[in-house]
Parts: structure tokens; sequence; C-alpha cells
């Protein structure tokens, strides 16, 4: 009636805690990014011009550009999993495709910001972040810190889609079964919640 | 009681695997709790000698046997070792993993492949910490690794908080799995509140290493970036402030001495009932007090931080919210003693554990509330008065907690009964011995002698002997007691499904168990203390 | 998991909620140029706010989800935004400045 194997016991399928396990895993991201949000809560309280200077150096079109972009990709994976329910694999497959686009237009829209700060000396432990007021300077270190973090979970995102469209595509993930899309889906939608916080945080600030 | 169809027990069963192989890729729960045994004891063994030495360096004033950095190296790994390695991951990791879906009516826990990656991460994390002792210079910062010396110091800090991280994740895992467990996969019947207390007290433990636990990750990770990079968050020059490190710091910290305590508890709700012979007291105040010490013990952490520079209003919120999170302790112990109370006594090793835990824990709990009184506090902050309070609690709390577990389920996971006469004594040699080395330290605390100090006055001589001759009496306490029950496994009589006479789901199948747990999964219909 | 088919949400709902997502985003960077001295920040949480309770409902189901689990959602916020204001207890009491 069992396997026996120390290899574990046979279980039942079970959906709904594949999810739950998923949704308490998004819960221990929302606490690892919301240090970094504590932290800069407290120093932009602290240091509220240094900060307005700071946000000033930030590309507000290219920041709100990236912040569509992840809405959009949101959107598309979302739509994805409703095509998969009906049946439509294609369309599904074609879904999350697109949303890795996106997700790879973020990152190359994060690499030219990144280098034209770079270019211009600011960047961890350059000479001018140690030359520039106090405050700034913390302002510039959150600024890499939480969206450096932000992009490894990007990538790390895009990565985990990239699996999920290979599962489409072979029909592990069907109809009958596609938890593990609405998993990664949840993965994804955590990405794009934590920057709908970063950017005006990071971008708006007067 | 006999079946037709032969079940092999968990450790015949090996699924075809050979030798070593068959226990560190098994996903069976069982064999996953066993391989964190064997490997935390291994550590606390460790953790036990660093603490021998700092007692012979204390033993007199001046240089005894180590110079003041070596010092500093040995309290500070004693402690990364003892809290991250053996008391955080301790009852959980261990009887959380073998006795939960055994107490559940489950097969196994809801993720299995998960739980063996979180023994793994356990692994990597225990061996990047230990690495420390031997490579390069030990870090001498002080479990805490407060900022800025933890940024400047030379010595192994970046590793040391890469391992803390991984273990981290090794605890947050673990946290996950058990909520969705206890979720999804108790026996038909077994509504929440006919559930074992110690599953209760597992659930309010996996809630704290799930929320907490990622705010140390990501502050841990920022000192790391801080010593690699030299960017400056809590570097003053750049408009940092050391003290946020402090408030990041023990946001997880203070929640994860919780992580320590509720699973200890739980294990004694487990073992009043089965040695009193007596339903429990207050059931379902046990099991919300759980949740309530989880919950409130989020709002505390600044009473770590009373003499830090903290504004005044915030001191005096903390020292409130401190006083309060005592009540559901005291709840417990009131209930566990009222339990006792009129109870059937029967005085086996696991309950003699439970009641030094009880002893122990409340000299603990009432010296927590000296440090928590603002006032008192200006005056033993960062003394050995501390130093004995957590002792108290940790080690006499946890740390008994744990024996009682071990004591407890001994029979179930080997089938095998111990000496229980040599048990009994040797709890003794440690009961009387873990007294002598941290009542002094409530003293010359008291008297003003600080804590992670190589040396010190000379009026403060008499109880810090006192005391090291204490840590040997407890040392052979625990040999002791690590003998008996290797004699136990070795030469025990055959133990019998249910050799304390327990109610609970566990007790109702095979010592030691088959694979699968159970035959056929039970049918729940009352709670789990109910002796007639 | 046996038993009930689970829900599916419709095209329509989905993109509607994705116009009002990115309009939240432009209405978040133009009153961004508008100065509301103390209450900046306040806005701007709050449309940030709004925004990601829409993803949350629709994009990640919660709306469908049972209600331990929202409750969870819920729980965890609150411990959270607790952290942060517990801290703030520190600082705004603080007597001297950068202390």
């Amino acid at each position: 009636m069992s396997t026996n194997s120390s290899a574990g016991v046979h279980t039942h399928r079970d959906d709904e805690a594949q999810k739950m396990g998923m949704w308490f895993f998004l819960f221990t991201e929302l606490l690892l990014f919301g240090g970094l949000f504590l932290v800069y809560s407290i120093y932009r309280f602290k240091n509220p011009e240094a900060f307005a200077h700071g946000a000033k150096e930030l590309n507000v079109v290219l920041g709100t550009i990236n912040t569509i972009v992840l809405l959009t990709s949101s959107l598309t994976v979302a739509l994805s999993i409703t095509a998969i329910q009906k049946g439509q694999k294609k369309l599904a497959l074609g879904l999350v495709l697109f949303t890795i686009l996106c997700a790879l237009l973020f990152l190359v829209n994060k690499y030219f910001e990144w280098g034209h700060k770079f270019e211009i000396g600011i960047y961890p432990g350059s000479e001018l972040l140690r030359a520039i007021p106090p405050g700034e300077a913390l302002f510039f270190v959150l600024y890499y810190f939480m969206t450096g973090l932000h992009a490894i979970h990007v990538i790390v995102g895009a990565i985990i889609l990239a699996f999920m469209a290979r599962y489409i595509h072979t029909g592990f993930i069907n109809s009958d079964y596609f938890v593990l899309l609405e998993n990664g889906a949840l993965y994804w939608h955590l990405v794009d919640l934590i920057w709908i916080f970063l950017f005006p945080l990071l971008y708006l600030i007067h | 009681m006999s079946e037709t169809v032969q079940h092999l027990n968990f450790f015949q069963d090996t699924g075809g695997k050979k030798g070593i192989w068959a226990w560190i890729t098994s996903t069976d729960h069982k064999r996953i709790g066993l391989l964190y045994f064997y490997s935390l004891t291994a550590f606390f063994l460790i953790g036990v000698l660093l603490g021998i030495l700092m007692r012979l360096e204390l033993m007199n004033p001046g240089k005894d046997i180590v110079e003041p950095q070596t010092y500093n190296s040995l309290f500070t790994l004693h402690g990364v070792i003892m809290i991250f390695l053996f008391v955080i991951p301790g009852i959980p990791a261990v009887f959380g993993n073998i006795a939960l879906p055994l107490l559940l009516g489950a097969r196994d826990v809801a993720f299995p492949k998960l739980n063996l990656l979180s023994w793994y991460l356990y692994i990597l994390g225990a061996l990047m910490a230990l690495s420390t002792l031997l490579f390069g210079n030990a870090p001498d910062t002080g479990w805490t690794f407060y900022a800025p010396y933890s940024v400047r110091t030379g010595t192994n800090v970046t590793i040391a908080v890469l391992a803390a991280f991984i273990l981290g994740f090794s605890s947050i895992l673990t946290g996950l799995n058990f909520i969705v467990t206890i979720h999804r996969m108790r026996a038909p019947g077994m509504t929440w509140f006919r559930m074992p207390l110690f599953a209760w007290a597992l659930y309010a433990t996996a809630w704290i290493q799930l929320l907490a636990t990622p705010v140390v990750g990501i502050t841990l990770l920022m000192i790391a970036v801080e010593r690699m990079l030299g960017i400056g968050l809590f570097d003053p020059s750049l408009g940092g402030d050391p003290i946020l490190y402090q408030h990041l710091f023990w946001i997880y910290s203070h929640p994860a001495v919780y992580i320590m305590i509720l699973p200890g508890m739980g294990v004694i709700s487990e073992v009043i009932p089965v040695f009193a012979r007596r339903r429990i007291f207050g059931y379902k105040a046990i099991a919300y007090s759980s949740l309530a010490i989880a919950f409130i013990g989020y709002f505390v952490w600044g009473h770590h931080m009373f003499t830090s520079g903290m504004s005044g209003p915030a001191r005096v919120i903390f020292s409130l919210l401190t006083f309060l999170v005592a009540v559901p302790s005291a709840i417990k112990v009131f209930n566990w003693v009222a339990t006792l109370y009129g109870g059937s006594i029967d005085l086996k090793p696991p309950l003699l554990y439970a009641l030094g835990f009880i002893f122990l824990f409340l000299i603990g709990g009432l010296t927590g509330l000296v440090n928590g009184a603002l006032a008192a506090d200006v005056h033993i902050h960062d003394t050995y008065f501390v130093v004995g309070h957590f002792h108290y609690v940790m080690f006499g709390g946890t740390g008994f907690a744990f024996f009682a577990a071990l004591h407890y389920w001994f029979p179930k996971i080997y089938g095998k009964m111990y000496d229980i006469k040599q048990a009994t004594r040797a709890f003794w040699v440690l009961f009387v011995g873990f007294n002598i080395l941290y009542f002094p330290m409530l003293v010359v605390g008291m008297m003003g002698m600080p804590r992670r100090y190589y040396d010190y006055l000379p009026q403060f001589h008499i109880p810090n002997l006192i005391s090291t001759i204490g840590s040997w009496i407890v040392v052979t306490g625990l040999i002791y007691m690590i003998m008996v029950l290797i004699q136990g496994y070795r030469k025990g009589a055959p133990a019998g499904r249910n050799p304390w006479g327990g109610l609970t789901l566990d007790w109702q199948t095979d010592s030691p168990p088959i694979t699968e747990n159970f035959v056929e999964i039970p049918q729940v219909t009352e709670g789990p203390y109910e002796y007639k | 998991m046996e038993g009930h088919k689970p829900h599916i949400v419709d095209y329509a709902t989905q993109v509607k909620v994705w116009v009002a997502l990115v309009v939240l985003t432009l209405v978040t960077v133009a009153t961004a140029e508008v100065d509301f001295a103390m209450l900046t920040v306040a806005v701007a949480l709050t449309i940030a706010s709004v925004k990601s309770v829409l993803v949350l409902l629709y994009f990640m189901h919660l709306k469908f989800e049972s209600r331990i689990l929202n409750i969870f959602v819920i729980v965890v916020m609150l411990v959270f935004l607790a952290m942060i204001v517990f801290t703030f207890f520190d600082y705004i009491f603080r007597l001297s400045h950068g202390s």
C-alpha cells in the first residue's frame, strides 16, 4: 500500500499546500526587503533634504518606463494563468515568454541607469560618495542596495518563468495541474510589488 | 496488532541505498530529524568545549590560559555556535521533525525535499561558522556583531555573518514546512483544539522563524556588504547610525529567543500530562499563550538597547511590553503546576527534566523582568547578571527541555529503553552543577562584574571560582547523560509501543515507527490528554 | 484540493486592473511635482498601497483565495508596519541631532 523507501512516503497531491507554501515564502521576501525599507525610512526621516537632492540624479522617465514594464509583465503572467486554465496552451506560453521579455527590458534599463551613474562617479565605495554630504551618500548606498537586491530577484524571477515556459511547452503544466505556474507568477508579482514601492520612494522625492 | 504485510521500521528501510547515502539523501522526516540530532550534538559539544575554556580563563583574575584576543574569539564563537547551531534549531529541527508528523497522524511533513534542503543549509552554515575557528582570525565581536566594530575588525566577520545568513534560511524553510504541515496534514478528526500542545508550540515558533529571520538576514548582509564594499549604512561619517544596526539586529534576535523557548515549553506541555496521568490544565490557555508570546515578542526588542542612546519614550514603551510578554509565560507555568497538583506523579527522567525546566526557567524568567525594568537595567546591563539570566532561560529552559524531549522520545525513536536509575542520577548531577555554574553569575553581575571581559577585579574571584567548578560538574553530568543514552541504544531492553502510557498518536504506533509512520492513518475523536 | 473547480479570472478584468495601475502610476509621477510638504510621502505611499492592493487582490488572486490566507497577508503587513513604527519611537523622540 505504500512505497517502502527512505526516500520518503508517497504523498497525495495538495495544490493548496503548495500555494500556501509559496505565499509563506513571499512573506519572508517581504520582510527581507522590509529591513531595507526600514533603514530607508529612518534615514530619510533624518536627512530629508539630502535624500531629495540625491533623488535628482535619478532618471524619472526611465523609472516610470520600468514601472510600467513591470506592471505589464504582471498582467501578462496573470493572463497566462487564465489561458492555461482555459486550455489555451499557445497563448499561455506566449504570455509567459512576453513576461520574460519584460524582465529583460527592465534589466537593460537598469544597466543603462547604473552605467550612467558609474560614469559620473556615483557607486558604492567611490571617492565621490565619500565627498558628498553624509545623508546624500546614504541615499545612494540605499539606492544601489535596494535596486540591486531587487534586480537579483528580477533575474531569479525570469529564470523561474523560463522553467514555467518549458513546463507549459512539455505539457507538465496544463489545465488540470497549474499550481506551479501560479506559484511562479506569485513570485513575479512580488518583484512587481517591491518595485511599486521602490519607484516613488527612490525616484520621486521632492 | 499482527500485520499480514511486513513493514520495515524506518531504520531498516534504506530504500535500496547503501550506508551513509541512505541517510544524507533521505527525505524521511525521522531520518532528517536524526541527522539534525547527531550533527547538532557534535556542534553543541564544541560549544561546550569553548565554554569550558572560557571558564578556565575566568577561574582566577589575570591571565590563566589564553590571551585577551583569543578570549574574545572564544566567547564570540561560543555564542554563535550555541545560539545558531544548538538552541535555535534544536527542538524544532530534531524533535519537531521526528515527532510532529507522528503527533498529527501524518506520514511526513508537507515538503519532505525542502526538509532535507533545510538540513543541507544547516550543515553548510555550520561548517562556515566553524571554519572561522580554524582559518584566519576568529571573530571577536560577540555573537551580536555590533557595528561599527564588526565592520572594522580584521577578523573573519564576513564569513561568520554569511554563515548566519545561510543558517537563517535553514530556519525559515523549517518554519515554512511546519506551518503548512500543521494546516494541511492533521489526521481526520483532529481539529485545531485536539492537536497536541507541542504542535501548537511549533506552530507559533514557525511564524517567528518565518517573519523575524529575514530581518536579521538582510541586516547581516548589510554588514557583509559594508565590509566588502566600504559603503556606510552604519558608519556615522556617512550619516549612518550604529544604533539602527542594533534595532535591526534585535528585531530578529529578540523574537529568536521565543523561537528558542516556545518549542521547549511545548515539550513540557507534552511530558507533564503523561507523567501526572492527568489532562492538562487549561489547554486553550496554553495554546493561546504560545501565540500571544510569539506576537507580543515581536515588539519588545528595545529592551536590549536601554543603555544604547535610544530615546526615553521608546525605552518606556519597550519596558512596558516586556512586562506584558511575561504574562503568557507565567500562565503556562501556573497551568503546568496545576496539572501536577492532584495528579499521579511518575518521576521518570522526562518528568525530572520537565520539573528542572520549570524551576530553572522560573529563575531565568524572573531575572528577565529585573533586566526589563529600566532603572535596574542601567545597573546590570552588560554585566554577568545578564549572562546568568540568559543561561538560565536558554540552557536551564530550552536545554533542559531538549533533554526532556530526548528522554521522552528516545524509546519511540530507537525502540529501546535506557537505564532509568542511571538517567536519574545523571539528571541530578547536571541540575546541581547547573546551579553552581550559573547562580554565582547572578551574584557577581549584581556586584558589578562586566560581561565579555577577559579579566576582573579581585573581589569577583570567589564566585568565578565556584562557577568554574560548576562548569566541570555540568560537563560531568552531560557526559554521564550521554553515556547512559548510548548504553540504552546499544543494550537497552525493547521499549514497546508505549512505555510511558501516553495518549497522543505517536505512542499508538510502533517503536521505532515504520517509514510511513502508521499502517492506517488514525481517526481522531478526542483531545490528546484525555486521561480517565 | 479535490472537488471544487478553481476560479478563473477573466481576461477583461485583469486588463482593467492593469489600466488602473498604469493610470495610478502616472498620477504618482504627476503629484510628485506638487509639493504637499509633510504629506508628500503619505500621498506617494497611499497611491503605492492602492496599487499593491490591486496587484494582491486580482493578479495574485487573493480576492478568490481562502480567508485564512487573506488574514495572514494582513497580519504580516501589520507586523512589518509595527516594526517600522516601533523603531520610529526611538528616532522621533531623540533629543540631540544626529544621535
